[in-house]
């Protein structure tokens, strides 16, 4: 079973609807204590760094995920759910991320400075949800991205001003900065790789 | 590098598509989901739904059809026609759109557009302008190009980018559904003016047209309707002669 992770923003029904359509069982986990039924964890993005976060500890699931991430359990952070697991975000300076990741979002520094659009994702190396190092089309949907101190890290990059992490993984922990649930084909493949990796 | 986005656009009026539609491959003409589905499979960047209806079972039909397009498409969804409130736009982004396009009602009340970024972020609002040019000047008109409303097109569309609208979608009355291809300086006009994606819409009639949107103009993405529904063109061709051209697609 898939938690995903409700924090009242977040596209939360468009990764669901996308889990469905791949036959994935999945539910919206609200608050902690939620995640008995769960094998792995999906924390979806758009919003705002720091209201996430504020939305996250109100509910008392920061904790529950900090534990989760500790234990290294399978777990999906997409776009602003990926940011949440490094120390902080140029957008909200004073609030804290997870930190499970070292290193910090930032903003583009090039026009337009959301990135909308399909952009070619390369991986960096073969891994469980990307077997061969294949470059694909993602949507992304983003004014900032994370830049982890750590280049070890990072599985995927792409480049929009300059090259950037497309993707980050430690253990069973998996970032993607663009959104596979809208991402076609491509993204649809990643999600159910992910699902059974 | 940001692919250059092929946007089919579907005109809705009470769950039907309407404007000539000719297709090859679809025993059904006409269903909105069926084509929509389609377009996916032919590899759309992304898809707009718009509801020409503007009756009220037809904005209660559009939800409908939201729902259904976004539980079989993995592509960005764009609704808009008759949006006037942050409810209304809650409720389509609930059934399943990304992406909702305002125009006259953002003209009559600007501050949804600010109200709109604030709740759901820029992401999420594309400020529909539908321009022509009157007396050398851009202007701005409302309820489907019937009403002048006094806005310079490109004051408008900084306005719009002000207040937080994430994409411009800019139409020219006076080329729509003419075939005469892009009004390429008043793309250019908006787009240099702004640091948001444009996306190009009326006027191409073929496919020679629509790499200058891209190359001249500054368009970031292009939403095309007869071209694609009269079944003369299919995206993979579109793409095709795209890139031939030196515009970068997926």
């Amino acid at each position: 079973m898939i938690g995903v992770i409700d924090y009242g923003a977040g596209n939360l029904h468009s990764v669901r609807k996308a889990l469905d359509y791949l036959g994935l069982a999945n539910s919206v986990i609200r608050a902690a204590g939620e995640t008995a039924a769960c094998d792995r964890l999906l924390l979806p993005g758009v919003g705002h760094f720091a209201s996430a976060m504020e939305r996250l500890q109100a509910s008392a699931m920061a904790p529950v995920l900090q534990e989760w991430l500790a234990a290294d359990r399978p777990f999906l952070g997409i776009c602003l759910g990926m940011q949440l697991l490094f120390s902080a975000s140029a957008e909200a300076p004073g609030v804290k991320g997870f930190g499970f990741f070292a290193g910090h979002a930032r903003p583009y520094a090039c026009r337009p400075r959301l990135q909308i659009g399909w952009n070619l994702v390369h991986a960096a190396r073969p891994s469980a949800i990307w077997p061969n190092t294949a470059s694909e089309y993602h949507y992304y949907v983003n004014g900032y991205h994370a830049v982890p101190a750590d280049r070890n890290i990072v599985a995927a990059v792409s480049d929009y001003g300059g090259e950037f992490a497309a993707a980050v993984q430690c253990g069973r922990v998996w970032g993607v900065q663009f959104h596979p649930e809208k991402s076609a084909a491509c993204g649809l493949d990643l999600l159910r790789r992910w699902g059974a990796s | 590098m940001i692919a250059i986005r092929i946007i089919p656009c579907l005109d809705v009026d009470c769950g039907r598509v309407v404007k000539g539609v000719a297709f090859k491959d679809l025993r059904e003409v006409g269903d909105p989901v069926k084509m929509a589905r389609c377009y996916y499979q032919q590899g759309a960047d992304e898809l707009a739904l718009l509801d020409i209806g503007a009756t009220f079972r037809s904005r209660e039909t559009m939800v409908d059809i939201v729902e259904r397009v976004s539980r079989e498409i993995f592509i960005p969804l764009t609704v808009g026609g008759g949006l006037r409130t942050v409810e209304d736009i809650q409720r389509l982004l609930r059934a399943g759109a990304d992406k909702v396009s305002l125009g006259s009602a953002a003209l009559a009340d600007p501050q949804l557009l600010a109200r709109a970024a604030a709740r759901f972020g820029s992401q999420c609002v594309v400020l529909s302008i539908d321009a022509g040019l009157d007396n050398g000047a851009w202007r701005v008109y409302s309820h489907g190009g019937r009403r002048e409303t006094g806005w310079d097109a490109v004051a408008w569309a900084r306005r719009g980018e002000e207040l937080g609208a994430g994409e411009i979608l800019l139409n020219s009355i006076d080329r729509d559904g003419s075939g005469q291809g892009y009004d390429l300086d008043l793309l250019r006009g908006v787009s240099a003016a702004v640091a948001i994606p444009v996306i190009a819409s009326g006027g191409a009639g073929s496919l020679e047209q629509l790499a200058p949107a891209v190359l001249q103009g500054g368009a970031h993405a292009i939403l095309l309707a007869s071209l694609l529904h009269d079944g003369k063109q299919t995206v993979p061709e579109i793409k095709t002669f795209l890139r031939e051209q030196g515009v970068i697609c997926r």
